[in-house]
C-alpha cells in the first residue's frame, strides 16, 4: 500500500476494486435468490465446486495479466494448457518417480513456447493477436495430427493436486492463491514489475527511459506461458490423464482476457493488476455457481457472462472519462 | 486492378511495405501457380468458379472484417454470429418454403442490429471493442444454445439453400454461374466504393489517428459504428451462403472471426487501424481459401493443415514487418 496522504479520502470505486464490490453484490444478491430456491450458496459442496473451476482459469488469467499490462495478449495459452497436460500425463505415465520430471518438461516446454511468442513479437515484430494465433494454430495442428483423444496416464499420487483440499478450499485453489501472490510481488515489487507497467504505459517513452523493452515483452510472454503450462498440471491431475481438447473447449483463451479485464485491467496496458484479476476470476466463478445452483440453463449463463463482462467495461470506461473531465 | 488510398498515399518505397496488395498478390500467384502444377484441370472455368464459389463466404467476411480493422477495432462476434445465423435460420423456416424470403430479410436485420449494438456499446460506452465484440461472442453463442436447447432444430427449405448451391444455368463456356459469386462480387464492388467515398476516407483517418479525425470534424463514432454494422451484415450475408452450403450447426461459423482477421492482416491491413486497402483484405482471404485448397490437394490432413497455416501466417506477417521497418 502506498503512503496514506495527510487527509483522510474515502476509499475510491476504480477500476481496481471495483470488481470486489460487485463480487460483494453478486454473493450478497445470488445467495439470497438461491437461498428462496431452497438451496445454500454458502453449503460446503458448492463452495468447493466454485473454488475448484475457479482455479485452473484463474492460474491461466495471472498469467494473462502480465500480457495484457505489458499492452500484448496471448491467445495461443489455450493450446498451450492442451498441450502440457499431455506432456504430463504422457511423461508420467501412471508412475509416481516421474512426476518432477514431468513438472519440470511441461515448465521447460511451455516456457519455450512463451519464448517463440515474445521473439516473433518484439524480433520479427509480428502484431501480438497474429503472433499468439499463429503459435496457437501450429500447436492446435500438432495436437489434431497425433492426439485422437485422451493420453497418457496421471498417477493417483499427482492427483492429490486437482482433489485433495484443506478444510474447505481444494489444494488447486490453495495453488491459484499462491501464484497470484507471487505475481503480485514480482509486478508490485521487482524491477521488472515496474519496467512492465511503464512498457504497457508507452512503449516509446519506456525504451527512450531506458527500459529494455523487448526483453521486458518476451519474458512478460514466457511468464504467461509458464502459467497455462501449471494450468495444463492441474487440469491433467483432475483429469487422470492428457486431454488434447480441454483447453480449447474450456475457451481458455478468450475467457482469461474477459477475467483480466472484468478485475479492471486495461486492455491497452500498463493500468491494473493481480488483485483485480483474482477478483474477476472469483466473480466469474460465483456467477456459475449462482447458476449451477438455480439450476437454470447452462448455456444461459455465458449470456450472462457476456453482458457482465462488456457492462463492467463499460463502467470502469465511463468513470474514468468523467474523472478525466472534472 | 485497384488502386487504393492507402497505396496512392505510401511513398514508392513501401510499395512492397505493410498496407501494401503486391506481397498477398504474389504469395496467391505462388500458390495458384503450385496448383497449376499439381492439378491442371483446375483452371477449368466450372473447376475455378466453383472454388471461388466456395470462397465467397470468408472474403465477404473478410470485407466486412476490414471496415472494422482499418477503423483501428476487432470484431469477434462475426464467427458466432455466422453460427446464430444458420441455427435461426433452420429453426424459423423449419422445412417451409413460403417462409425463406422473410427469414432472409430476418437474418439481414439481425445481423445489421448486432453490428449497431457492436458499434454502439464500443462508441458510446467506450469499451474497447475487443471486448464488446467478445461479449457478443460469448452471448450469441450462449443465446443460441438456450434457445435450441443444446442442439439445432428446424430444417433449412431448398429455396434457402439456392442462393449458396445454385447458379445461372447453360451460360456458355463457364457453365453454371454460382449465385454466391454474383453476391461475392457485388458485395466487392459495393466495399470498394465506400472505401472510395468520403465515408472510406474518413474511415481510415479514424483509424489513422482518432484524435486527429475528430479535431478535423470527422464524425469518428457515426463512422466506427457504420464499419461494425457493415460486419455484421457481412456476416449475415456469409452465413445465408454457408447455410446453402453444408448442413445446420453449432460449428458452421466456429473460429471463422479468427479465419477474417486472419485473412485480413494477411492482404496487408495493418491490425491497429489506418492502413490497408479492402481489395487487399478480399485477396487475403482467397489466398487463404487457396492455401487450404493447395494443401488439401497435396494431401496434408486436414489437422496437420492449420499448423501448416499458422507457420504461413508467421512468415507473411513477419516479412510485411521487417519490410516495414527497412
Amino acid at each position: 500500500m502506498t503512503a496514506l496522504p495527510a487527509t483522510f479520502r474515502r476509499p475510491r470505486v476504480d477500476s481496481t476494486n471495483g470488481v470486489w464490490l460487485a463480487l460483494g453484490v453478486t454473493l450478497i444478491v445470488g445467495g439470497i435468490l438461491v437461498a428462496t430456491d431452497g438451496g445454500s450458496l454458502f453449503g460446503q459442496n458448492s463452495t468447493i465446486s466454485l473454488l475448484q473451476r475457479a482455479a485452473g482459469l484463474g492460474i491461466v488469467a495471472v498469467g494473462q495479466t502480465f500480457t495484457i499490462l505489458a499492452g500484448s495478449l496471448d491467445l495461443s495459452v489455450a493450446y498451450v494448457i492442451s498441450l502440457t497436460s499431455l506432456i504430463a500425463a504422457e511423461t508420467m505415465a501412471g508412475s509416481d518417480g516421474r512426476i518432477l520430471p514431468a513438472i519440470l518438461a511441461v515448465l521447460a516446454v511451455s516456457a519455450s513456447i512463451g519464448l517463440v511468442n515474445g521473439l516473433l513479437i518484439t524480433k520479427l515484430r509480428i502484431n501480438a493477436f497474429i503472433a499468439t494465433l499463429g503459435v496457437g494454430l501450429l500447436i492446435k495442428g500438432y495436437l489434431e495430427q497425433g492426439y485422437a483423444g485422451p493420453a497418457g496416464q496421471v498417477p493417483v499420487s499427482f492427483q492429490h493436486l486437482g482433489y485433495d483440499r484443506i478444510g474447505p478450499v481444494p489444494v488447486a485453489f490453495v495453488l491459484f492463491i499462491g501464484v497470484a501472490a507471487v505475481a503480485w510481488v514480482v509486478i508490485n515489487r521487482s524491477r521488472y514489475g515496474h519496467h512492465l507497467i511503464a512498457t504497457g504505459g508507452d512503449l516509446d517513452v519506456a525504451r527512450l527511459s531506458g527500459v529494455r523493452t523487448d526483453l521486458v515483452l518476451i519474458r512478460t510472454h514466457v511468464i504467461c506461458s509458464i502459467c497455462a503450462g501449471i494450468a495444463g498440471l492441474y487440469l491433467a491431475s483432475r483429469l487422470g490423464a492428457g486431454a488434447p481438447r480441454v483447453g480449447a473447449e474450456g475457451g481458455y483463451d478468450l475467457e482469461s482476457i474477459a477475467a483480466v479485464v472484468l478485475g479492471g485491467t486495461v486492455l491497452a496496458g500498463g493500468k491494473g493488476g493481480v488483485a483485480g484479476t483474482v477478483g474477476g476470476v472469483l466473480l466469474l466463478a460465483v456467477i456459475d455457481g449462482i447458476f449451477n445452483q438455480l439450476a437454470v440453463d447452462p448455456f444461459f449463463k455465458q449470456v450472462i457472462r457476456g453482458v457482465v463482462s462488456v457492462a463492467a467495461v463499460a463502467i470502469y470506461a465511463l468513470r474514468l472519462r468523467r474523472k478525466g473531465a472534472a | 486492378m485497384t488502386v487504393s488510398p492507402a497505396t496512392l498515399n505510401q511513398s514508392r518505397r513501401s510499395r512492397w511495405g505493410t498496407g501494401s496488395v503486391l506481397p498477398v498478390l504474389a504469395i496467391l500467384v505462388l500458390l495458384l501457380v503450385a496448383i497449376a502444377i499439381r492439378q491442371p484441370d483446375f483452371y477449368d472455368p466450372p473447376a475455378l468458379l466453383a472454388f471461388l464459389k466456395r470462397s465467397a463466404p470468408l472474403i465477404i467476411l473478410a470485407a466486412g472484417q476490414y471496415f472494422v480493422i482499418v477503423a483501428g477495432d476487432f470484431d469477434l462476434s462475426v464467427g458466432s454470429l455466422v453460427t446464430a445465423e444458420v441455427v435461426i435460420a433452420a429453426r424459423m423456416i423449419d422445412g417451409d418454403p413460403s417462409a425463406t424470403w422473410p427469414v432472409v430479410a430476418l437474418l439481414l436485420g439481425f445481423g445489421l442490429l448486432v453490428g449497431l449494438v457492436n458499434g454502439l456499446v464500443t462508441t458510446l460506452l467506450l469499451v474497447p471493442s475487443f471486448i464488446t465484440t467478445l461479449g457478443m461472442y460469448l452471448i450469441l453463442v450462449g443465446a443460441v444454445y438456450t434457445w435450441t436447447g443444446g442442439s439445432p432444430r428446424g430444417a433449412l427449405s431448398d429455396e434457402f439453400r439456392v442462393l449458396g448451391r445454385r447458379g445461372i444455368d447453360g451460360v456458355p463456356w463457364l457453365g453454371q454461374i454460382p449465385y454466391a459469386v454474383l453476391i461475392l462480387l457485388a458485395v466487392a464492388a459495393l466495399a470498394i466504393l465506400a472505401m472510395r467515398a468520403d465515408f472510406g476516407k474518413v474511415l481510415l483517418a479514424v483509424g489513422d489517428n482518432p484524435r486527429a479525425a475528430r479535431l478535423a470534424g470527422g464524425r469518428v463514432a457515426g463512422v466506427r459504428t457504420t464499419a461494425f454494422v457493415i460486419s455484421g451484415g457481412c456476416a449475415a450475408v456469409a452465413a445465408i451462403l454457408l447455410g446453402g452450403f453444408g448442413g445446420v450447426s453449432f460449428q458452421v461459423g466456429a473460429g471463422l472471426e479468427f479465419t477474417a482477421i486472419t485473412a485480413v492482416v494477411l492482404g496487408g491491413v495493418v491490425l491497429g487501424g489506418g492502413r490497408g486497402s479492402v481489395v487487399g483484405a478480399m485477396l487475403g482471404a482467397l489466398t487463404l481459401q487457396t492455401l487450404l485448397t493447395l494443401l488439401n490437394l497435396l494431401g496434408v490432413a486436414g489437422a496437420l493443415a492449420s499448423a501448416v497455416q499458422g507457420l504461413i501466417i508467421l512468415t507473411a506477417v513477419a516479412i510485411g514487418g521487417l519490410r516495414a521497418r527497412t
